[in-house]
Formats: structure tokens, sequence, C-alpha cells
């Protein structure tokens, strides 16, 4: 299914702590980041991709376009979901993530803007966010084509002419031949990645010093 | 679920991606080509006819034990945005830390080159290749002056640069909290706890019978052995690596484990496989590397000095040289979180196209790198066979001994698994050994780092590496390194000093692997 990546506006982190965040010893366990769509109009979310960084557990709240002047309201799509099994252990901490449609907990059909709710209980780590963050719409569907008459509508075709004494059926000699071109077809488009062994160039191998870079 | 079922086919459309470069490919066309003489092939159903012949014909189990081979090697396709760095290594500070690491090598290398003004590689004259070709079998008889060389690292330079590993976004206070780890490893890595071992190595446990402890003398072989060796000798005959890899779990008998660790890393002797093995030879003969002395250096201190393994060393030289020139092993760089050192040809500085790895396999070798070949030199006396099993063994297992990576089976968690072992179910002797200056880890480090060989009797380091085959990972090393702690412990309680500690370890080569490993996971009071 293609998607086309939707521009989003990500402020930045806010995190919500009890209590004076100068002063306290700890650090945040929640941060927030909120998601605006400012150029596009309301859209059917299909998957939102990023890059985790740390972050155990991520709740994402969605704000509709209701089409009565009922003011719009936040609406749970994903409670607590798990990104680190451990959060105290480093699995899953660096790893790309995708969030798609069917996976939320509500219809996602006109997206106003996003809130993801971070959550990394562990006082192990210094930070935590998300990185790389992208949104994706739906793409638009392939074109209907429009096949000309005589394809679709093939002319009745005449009387078959009678079979030759002694030659195959016609029909039968044709489908066997387009199943082997068809075989022969998928040969030649297939390619291998298999890699050639020589490790000179040209015969010659004298080398400098090794790089660093 | 839509997300499964698209994960599905990407694995198969990678594996067939892969599979179309092997010879199985060219093998299974030829014989499609072949079987349409035969009579019940129809031009019709030309494609079911084809499948149930070769399902009758055993070429379907080989596709299957081809594919279950990279199943087992290959990482899942991970995210499509993911970039190669990631599938390498997904932690950002643990890939700069190899980087720098491998810097160090280079320069030392460099340096070596530099300081001997000896050139990396050299194209040998043609009385020289003659020379070498005509002693191809005996190149132990040499006696090269290598004082010169020395090991581009040995084993505890790279423990210095694991000990001191951090991960920028953690907590590293300076004064001792609970977020300080007592052992020499810092980062937090995930390691399994004794019932999620138990777990894993469920088929180690007290009411399953095993290869080195119900195979004793004193237990009569109807009880467990001869039905385990007719067990065997099926599996065998069927073909099958899933069920080799399932069977030799428990152990494999020592007449049967030769083809059975063929049959689960899936090497086939084919003429090919056989001709590759002489163009390495070739290639040897050819050019001579810098690294083939580092080699020379590496066999003559370790492997000729020990007393199982000093008839093996004319075969050693064979399997390693050869080794250094194949560029096949490049491909496991795609989920090692290593890299091959690249060069350019001389006077071409910069020239992509005149790039080449060095050496042509990208792998430099370290003090000890022989140990990985010489126990399986008790298996195969075929030099290219014992060539191909040792390469599978090294792109599957023991590359991850000496990379830095996050992996469940690298270097690094097998050091956490093991210290975290030894603190949970041996707290007074972790604690012992602490206070005196003798963390365990700098004792053990040396035996995983070597998968035990050189340190365990020959036959106890093969009924060891069966079940790193049989499990498909390295933890088990971790695992027995803590045993052999436990076993000592009462010893090692009235030491007081580093260097006592290693003499009571010193010897390990009276221990028997099994009943160390079933005590420690099944039979321990926690």
């Amino acid at each position: 299914m293609s998607r086309v990546s939707v521009p989003c506006h990500v402020k930045g982190t806010v995190a919500l702590q009890v209590g004076d965040v100068r002063t306290s010893q700890g650090r945040p366990g929640v941060l927030v980041i909120d998601v605006t769509f400012p150029s596009v109009a309301p859209f059917e979310l299909q998957e939102i991709m990023f890059k985790n960084y740390y972050t155990a557990f991520l709740s994402i709240r969605v704000r509709q376009h209701t089409s009565m002047h009922t003011p719009a309201k936040w609406v749970t799509c994903l409670r607590d979901y798990c990104l680190m099994p451990d959060p105290h252990s480093e699995e899953g901490a660096q790893e790309y993530v995708s969030l798609f449609k069917h996976q939320m907990l509500c219809d996602m059909a006109r997206v106003l803007e996003l809130r993801l709710i971070l959550r990394q209980p562990s006082p192990l780590w210094l930070s935590f966010t998300v990185e790389e963050l992208q949104i994706y719409q739906q793409g638009p569907k392939s074109p209907s084509m429009t096949f000309p008459k005589w394809l679709s509508h093939p002319v009745p075709c005449e009387q078959p002419v009678p079979l030759l004494e002694g030659l195959p059926d016609p029909s039968r000699v044709s489908s066997e031949v387009q199943q082997m071109w068809a075989l022969t077809e998928m040969i030649r488009a297939s390619h291998t990645s298999a890699r050639i062994g020589r490790f000179d160039v040209d015969g010659c191998y004298d080398l400098n010093l090794l790089s660093y870079t | 679920m839509l997300q499964e079922e698209s994960d599905i086919s990407l694995i198969i459309a990678q594996i067939v991606q892969k599979l179309k470069g092997s010879n199985l490919y060219a093998q299974l066309e030829r014989q499609a080509w072949a079987s349409l003489q035969r009579p019940e092939i129809k031009l019709e159903s030309l494609k079911e006819d084809i499948k149930e012949f070769f399902k009758i014909s055993g070429w379907e189990k080989k596709l299957q034990n081809a594919v279950y081979s990279e199943l087992s090697v290959f990482p899942l396709p991970s995210h499509p945005a993911a970039p190669p760095e990631h599938l390498k290594e997904p932690l950002v500070y643990m890939r700069k830390a190899q980087g720098s690491w491998e810097k160090r090598i280079l320069k030392s290398l460099n340096s070596m080159c530099t300081e001997l003004s000896i050139p990396l590689a050299r194209k040998r004259p043609v009385g020289e290749q003659k020379e070498l070709l005509n002693k191809w079998n005996e190149m132990g008889t040499d006696e090269p002056d290598l004082s010169l060389f020395r090991p581009v690292y040995a084993p505890k330079d790279f423990l210095e640069v694991l000990i001191n590993l951090r991960n920028p976004n953690y907590e590293n206070g300076d004064s001792l909290s609970f977020r300080t780890h007592l052992g020499l490893i810092q980062v937090p890595l995930k390691v399994k706890d004794i019932p999620e071992l138990k777990e894993c190595f469920v088929e180690l446990g007290l009411n399953t019978g095993q290869l080195g402890i119900d195979d004793s003398t004193q237990v009569p072989p109807e009880l467990f052995e001869n039905e385990h060796v007719r067990i065997g000798q099926k599996v065998l005959a069927e073909q099958d690596s899933a069920a080799a890899q399932q069977y030799v779990r428990q152990g494999s008998p020592t007449a049967l484990r030769a083809e059975l660790w063929a049959l689960i890393l899936n090497i086939s002797s084919q003429p090919e496989d056989i001709l590759y093995y002489e163009q390495l030879k070739t290639n040897v003969i050819q050019h001579d590397l810098l690294v083939d002395s580092l080699i020379y250096k590496d066999v003559k201190l370790t492997a000729s000095n020990d007393d199982y393994y000093f008839v093996f060393e004319d075969y050693l030289y064979q399997v390693l040289l050869c080794f250094s020139r194949d560029t096949s092993v490049l491909g496991h760089f795609a989920y090692n979180s290593a890299s091959p050192p690249k060069s350019y040809i001389r006077g071409k500085l910069g020239l992509e196209e005149y790039a080449v790895f060095y050496p042509p396999n990208g792998v430099i070798p370290f003090h000890g790198f022989s140990m990985y070949v010489a126990p399986l030199c008790f298996l195969y006396h075929e030099p290219s066979k014992l060539y191909q099993v040792f390469r599978e063994m090294y792109v599957r297992f023991f590359f991850r001994l000496h990379s830095i990576s996050s992996h469940p089976s690298g270097i690094v968690s097998l050091c956490l698994l093991f210290e975290t072992l030894l603190q949970t179910y041996l707290p007074q002797l972790f604690y012992h050994l602490r206070e005196i200056g003798a963390q365990p880890l700098r004792i053990s480090f040396k035996w995983m780092v070597r998968a035990f060989s050189g340190y365990l009797a020959t036959d106890q380091l093969l009924l060891l590496w069966d079940r790193i085959l049989g499990y498909n990972s390295l933890e088990i090393l971790a695992v027995l390194a803590a045993a052999v702690f436990a076993f000592r412990a009462v010893n090692l309680m009235e030491v007081t000093s580093l260097a006592a500690a290693e003499a009571v370890l010193a010897d390990l080569s009276t221990l028997k692997v099994m009943p160390l490993l079933q005590i420690f996971l099944f039979a321990t009071v926690t």
C-alpha cells in the first residue's frame, strides 16, 4: 500500500513533573510531545514511524476534526504501548518502530493533532525521547485504467476450424506455450546477489597502508 | 494480521534472493531440466509435477536445510527505515566503541608494517611459489624468523576496552549506588537469569539423558546410549538439519559427530567446494600477506605448544592461510558490528575503483585465533571439508567473541551474564574475590573468548561445542564459566590474591563439562 509523508511540526518536549523542575532531585519520567499539521487539512493517518531513544512506554492521544460545530476532543488511540520490555536494560532502546492504523484504538479518519506521551519509569537513564518522527497518510490509489472497448468486449469468435488429422489441439498447445513463456520470463527477471571471489584489482594486490576512514 | 503477513513475505523474499546465487540453486535447476525426461512429468502440470519429483528424490529436503541455515544465521529483516549499520549493531555507542577499537588495531598493524619495512601484501616470485607449493603439506617444518612480529592484540587488551565501555545516556555516577555494576562490565544489557536459562536449556535437565553424563562406564548403555546412537543414525539418514540441531542438544556420539555438525552447518562436499578451496590455495601461493606471518606466529605460540593440538600444526596453516583469502567471509559483516579494514592499491589512494579489503576476508587474527580451528582437526581430515566447517563456525559463532555488540551471544553479553550469575548465586565468593582484587571476569574472560578451546580436554570441549551448535547460541560458555567457579568455590574462598585465584583455576583439563552445567543450572539450591 503506498503511503505519503505528511509534513508535521513537532513541538519541543514538555516534561511532566510534580513539584518544581529546578529544585527537585529526580529526573522526569513522563514527557509529552505535541505534533501539529499546520499546512495540511485533516487527513487519514496510515502509519507513525520513529526511532526510539530509551522510551519505555508510549501513549498517543489524537484530536480529530468533527463535522458538527462541537469542539474537537482528545481521544486516546494508543495506550501504554511497550517499546522496552525491561525498562532497566538496553533491549529495544534504540529500535526503529512503526505503528499502524489497525493498531489504534479509535478511528484515525480526520486527524488534526497528535500528542505523544512518553514514559520511562527507570531512573537509570539520563534522558529519553523519540527521534526522526514521521507521519504517513494513505497514498493515492493506483489510477484505474480504461481498457479499449475491443479488449474488454471481444468480438464473438467464428466457428472453429475443424481439427486437421494428426495435429494436436491448438488451444492446448497455446496454453502450454504460455506457461513455458511465463517460466522463462521469471528466470530472466531473477538476479542474484552472489559475489565474485576476486580480491585483487586486475591481478594487482600491492597495497598502501590501511586507511582509517 | 497484516503486519505478520508482510513480515513473512519480506523474510521469504530475502532468503530467496540469497539462495539464488548459491550452488543449490544451480543444482535444482539442473535437476529440474533433467527431470523433464521422466514420464511422470507432464507439460500441463509442469510446476506441480516437478515439485512432486523434488519431494520424492530428496531435493526438497536439501532446500529445507538451506532455508533453515539462512534463518539461523541471518537476523530477521528489521524495520525498513533502519540503515544497514543498525542491522550490524542497533546501539550507537557500541558502534562507536567498535569503530575506535578497530582504528587502534589498524594503527597497530600499520606501525608494525612501517617499523619492519614489510609490505602488507606482496606478489611471490615464481621460484618462491614453486617452493611453497612443494612444501604445502608440511609448512610446519618451516622456521621463519618471527621474532620481530608481535600479535596485533591479545584477549586481555580487548577486555580492557570492554571494561571501559560506557553508555553516555546511563547514570554512571562515581559514587557507589544501586546503579553501579559490581563486576567489570558497566553496560546494562539484558541477560538471562537461572530460571530463564533453565527454560532455554531444558534438554540439559536432570531427567533427560546426556552424552557426557549418561554414557559413562558405570551406566549400562541400554539405558540411554544405544537408543541415542540409533536416533542419531536415523537423523543422518534423513539428512534433516533442524532435526540434527535438536539432536545434538543431548550430545553427539563420537562416531557421528563429524557428519552431524556438517549437516547442521549445511555443508556439502560438492566438487565446486573442493575447487573453491583449491582456488584459495592458489591465492595463498601467489600472494604473500603480512597477516600470514601473524598466523604463523599465533600457531607457533599457541597450538604448537598444546599437548593435544601440536600434531595438527600443518592443517592449521592450510586452513588459516586460505581463510584469509576468502572473500565470501565478507558477507558476514552485514550482521557483524565490525567492519573489514580497507586499503588502496599503491599509488591510487582515494580512488574507489582501486579500493580493496585487507586481508581479503576482512578478519585480522589475534593471539589465540588458531585455537578456533584446532579442535575441528579431530573431526575432519580432508582439508577442504575442514576449511568449510571452520569458515561456517566462524561466520555463525566465533566472530561474536571478538567484536563489541549488544547481541545476546556477543562477548559483552556473555561477560555480563557470567558476572550476573556469579553475583546472584555465589554472592559470598563474588564479594570475596572482589575484595582481594581478583575480579572473576579477569580469569574467565580468556576461557570465553576462545570458547574454552585449549583449556578443556578435547572430548569435553567437543561435547560443549555440540551444545553451542544445538542451541545456536554462545550463552552456554558463560554458564560453564560460572559453573567452574561454583565447583572450585571452596578453594577460591581461601585465596588472598589474584595470582593465587588464577592458580586455583589454571588447570581445567580434568573437568567434566556436562555434570558441571547440569548441577549449576538444575541442582543448585537457590
